[in-house]
């Protein structure tokens, strides 16, 4: 008995060749696609943090430092902002400017290097003497990034014991000598060439090319920490927010599920077809652009509702400021619920079962939901991971519910998720529309 | 019939043809439906019967031919105004009440306001739910779920109505109830396609019939006119026989009949003259186990016209 039903299931799962197919490709695909995305995080392709440097110092110590931030390979440093058609020869970051970056989310962090680093670049321990009068690195950061900063503490510190070694034998020979109770003048000559060599090897060290294209900096890992150099991190957006991934994930989550939302609400039109109401309505006054359209209303106020409850869910549970950002709230809203809603109708009009649009809505789901943000965060992302982000959804509206909740920038900045949301969700519709020609006649 | 521009016929066929790759479903069909006609459109599985009825809805893209509806080609805003589709399918929302459903095809077909309400009230009348007006779809018995989808599409009240096999899967109160709203319509004028496997459906509502075989419609006219066509004025005879050695097929077509297995099927004039076959059949050595006289009716044209074969 056991046998038949097996056999029976197995039959009507062959005779639905999308369906029969898509259930071995999909888990093979998903899999291929997230080892092909999250399998070359290894070596080079590793995250890079992005900082902006800002040398307010200009002594050789400093000099030597950003070059040694710039050399460092799990930081994306850079001292102005990148080359384009546009602006030629961008000028240098300063502290301003840097920060400024940081807000509109350019970086997840700045360093500054301040003025006076070249007098004392570092210090042993939190009270000695020279680290009570060594200046102290300023490390600007964008909270809702929690890695960036502590990264880039981590490697201002591994960059100044690495590229300062004369520095850093200078400034240690000055602790022996206070310590012992002063040099011979003999000792004294043997130290200053030792020191000179070291300071030539550091030249030629710092002559090589650099792996970065702009300045770089680096940070210890928190102020006062008892590093060589002192570091106050400060949170330049955000730094009165409760909960910095709040609006991040209840985009992120939402969008996800909007988009089985969605398919599953173009799925109706299969249904229908199977019925054959949807006959029934097209032999009625009622066009199949009309039909589309209908349904696209139907799936994007539904897609509006769940996101209206997810936000305000957010605001009762965790606090989102959700009520003074209503109107950047209903635009990015508006704009993600179109986008989804044309691409479950497109979703539903290229598929001919229900099974084939469960399988393949749920591949293409997941994976650009894994790519665009909604299933790993952004900021933990290699670059290439996030290029191809930017053909997600996900991606567009995370980024654009960020903008509004966390740098509470105004509507006007949220041009590029505009365009790109209501674009695509209208190029998703007219490719929705043709290919729902096979509905219309025999 | 057709020829008089202010009074157009309900329905005009003309020179239809449909192909899909190498099938022909339609094949060269014309006819005309007079006003207030209910037309019988008989046919077995796989005759290009549904490609037909679809064409006439507006949902084939014809190779050739013409079809249209009080005058206006089928898919124009009138043609779909004067037609009523019923499908064969339940075509309705299962999750929505009877009167929801009757509201929404109601709007399709462009109804708002009171003329939608109206036509909601007829509707319920007319199919007998004015008492389920309110209940799901989901929780109708078969019966009413058909009248229901009669209903939905004839809120508009069209002029034109296509009825694709309405009784399907229903009981004999039920099917009864459905030949009164046939017959309630055509005591209102309204012009009526009616599709059936049962011929005595056909029999009872239809007073035209057409046939169609092979995408080709092969008869059509009154029924007494096809069983004339078919049969002339002759009785039909079915004679069972007994196990035997003889030719059965040559015993039956030597008197102008047919046999299957061991059925022997015969024609004759007058009644008495069945003395005379059995007489045939005794000589020649048949075990007549029984026999039956029959008045040939259509669904013996049916079958003398298309065969007895099995269909698709």
């Amino acid at each position: 008995m056991i046998g038949t039903i097996l056999q029976t299931s197995f039959r009507s799962l062959r005779r639905d060749r999308g369906a029969f197919v898509m259930s071995f490709i999909l888990p093979i695909g998903f899999f291929t696609i997230f080892g092909f995305v999250f399998g070359s995080m290894r070596g080079s392709s590793t995250p890079r943090v992005t900082v902006l440097v800002v040398d307010e110092d200009n002594s050789d110590a400093s000099k030597s430092l950003v070059r040694g931030l710039l050399r460092e390979p799990s930081l994306d440093a850079m001292t102005h902002p990148r080359v384009t058609k546009e602006n030629p020869a961008p000028a240098d970051y300063t502290a301003a400017t840097a920060e400024a970056a940081v807000r509109s989310g350019d970086a997840p962090a700045a360093l500054i290097i301040p003025a006076g680093f070249g007098a004392h670049p570092i210090a042993f321990g939190p009270n000695s003497e020279a680290g009570s009068t060594q200046a102290k690195f300023r490390i600007l950061h964008d909270s809702s990034d929690p890695v960036a900063a502590q990264v880039v503490a981590g490697m201002l510190e591994k960059t100044v014991m690495i590229s300062m070694p004369a520095t850093m034998a200078a400034v240690g020979s000055q602790y022996f000598d206070r310590e012992i109770g002063g040099l011979t003048p003999k000792q004294r000559q043997q130290m200053d060439q030792g020191l000179a060599a070291l300071r030539k090897r550091q030249d030629q060290q710092d002559a090589q090319p650099s792996a970065a294209t702009g300045g770089s900096a680096t940070a210890s890992p928190a102020a006062d920490s008892g590093g060589m150099v002192a570091v106050d991190i400060q949170d330049v957006v955000g730094e009165k927010k409760k909960s910095p991934m709040i609006s991040y994930y209840a985009a992120g989550v939402g969008v996800m599920f909007l988009l089985f939302t969605a398919s599953a609400a173009g799925g109706s039109l299969l249904d229908e077809s199977e019925s054959g109401a949807l006959d029934r309505v097209l032999s009625a006054r009622v066009t199949m652009t009309t039909l589309l359209l209908g349904k696209l209303t139907y799936s994007a106020l539904l897609a509006f509702a769940q996101l209206t409850l997810m936000f305000l869910w957010a605001a009762l549970v965790f606090h989102l400021d959700f009520f003074t950002h209503i109107p950047g709230f209903l635009v990015m809203t508006a704009i993600t619920s179109f986008a989804v809603a044309s691409f479950g109708m497109l979703l539903a009009s290229v598929t001919r079962t229900r099974a084939q649009l469960g399988a393949f809505s749920t591949l293409i789901i997941l994976t650009m939901s894994a790519l665009g943000g909604s299933m790993f965060p952004k900021f933990l992302m290699s670059d290439a991971m996030l290029k191809v982000g930017y053909f997600t959804f996900n991606s567009w509206a995370i980024s654009g519910y960020q903008k509004i909740f966390w740098r509470d920038e105004p509507i006007s900045s949220l041009g590029p998720e505009i365009a790109v949301l209501v674009g695509s969700g209208v190029v998703l519709f007219v490719l929705a529309r043709w290919f729902a020609r096979k509905w219309e006649y025999v | 019939m057709s020829g008089d521009p202010t009074n157009p016929v309900p329905l005009r066929v003309d020179a239809v043809a449909k192909r899909f790759g190498a099938v022909t479903a339609v094949d060269d069909v014309s006819f005309e439906i007079a006003a207030g006609a209910c037309f019988g459109l008989l046919g077995p599985n796989g005759a290009g019967k549904s490609t037909l009825i679809r064409s006439i809805v507006g949902r084939v893209r014809l190779d050739s031919g013409s079809i249209s509806i009080f005058g206006h080609p089928v898919g124009s805003s009138a043609a779909r105004a004067d037609l009523g589709w019923v499908p064969q399918e339940l075509a309705v929302y299962p999750l929505l009440t009877c009167r929801e459903n009757l509201q929404a095809f109601g709007r399709y077909q462009g109804l708002h306001g009171n003329a939608l309400d109206d036509a909601i009230a007829w509707c319920l009348e007319w199919a007998a739910l004015a008492d389920r007006a309110g209940s799901p779809v989901r929780t109708l018995s078969g019966g009413m779920k058909r009248r229901l989808n009669m209903a939905a599409g004839l809120i508009h009240r069209p002029r034109l109505v296509l009825l694709d096999e309405p009784t399907v899967g229903v009981d004999p109160q039920s099917r009864n109830r459905i030949f009164e709203m046939v017959e309630a319509l055509r005591s209102d004028g309204t012009t009526i396609i009616y599709t059936t496997h049962y011929m005595e459906e056909a029999e009872r509502l239809c007073d035209w019939i057409a046939i169609i075989d092979h995408g080709q419609i092969i008869a059509q006219g009154t029924k007494e006119a096809l069983v004339a066509q078919s049969f002339g004025s002759r009785s039909s005879v079915t004679m069972h026989v007994g196990a035997t050695r003889v030719d059965l097929a040559a015993w039956a077509a030597a008197r102008g009949g047919t046999a299957q297995d061991s059925v022997v099927f015969c024609s004759v004039e007058k009644p008495a003259e069945i003395a005379g076959l059995l007489e045939a059949a005794s000589g020649d050595g048949l075990d007549v186990l029984d026999v039956t006289l029959q008045r040939p009716n259509l669904e013996s044209v049916f079958l003398h016209l298309t065969g007895k074969e099995l269909r698709a």
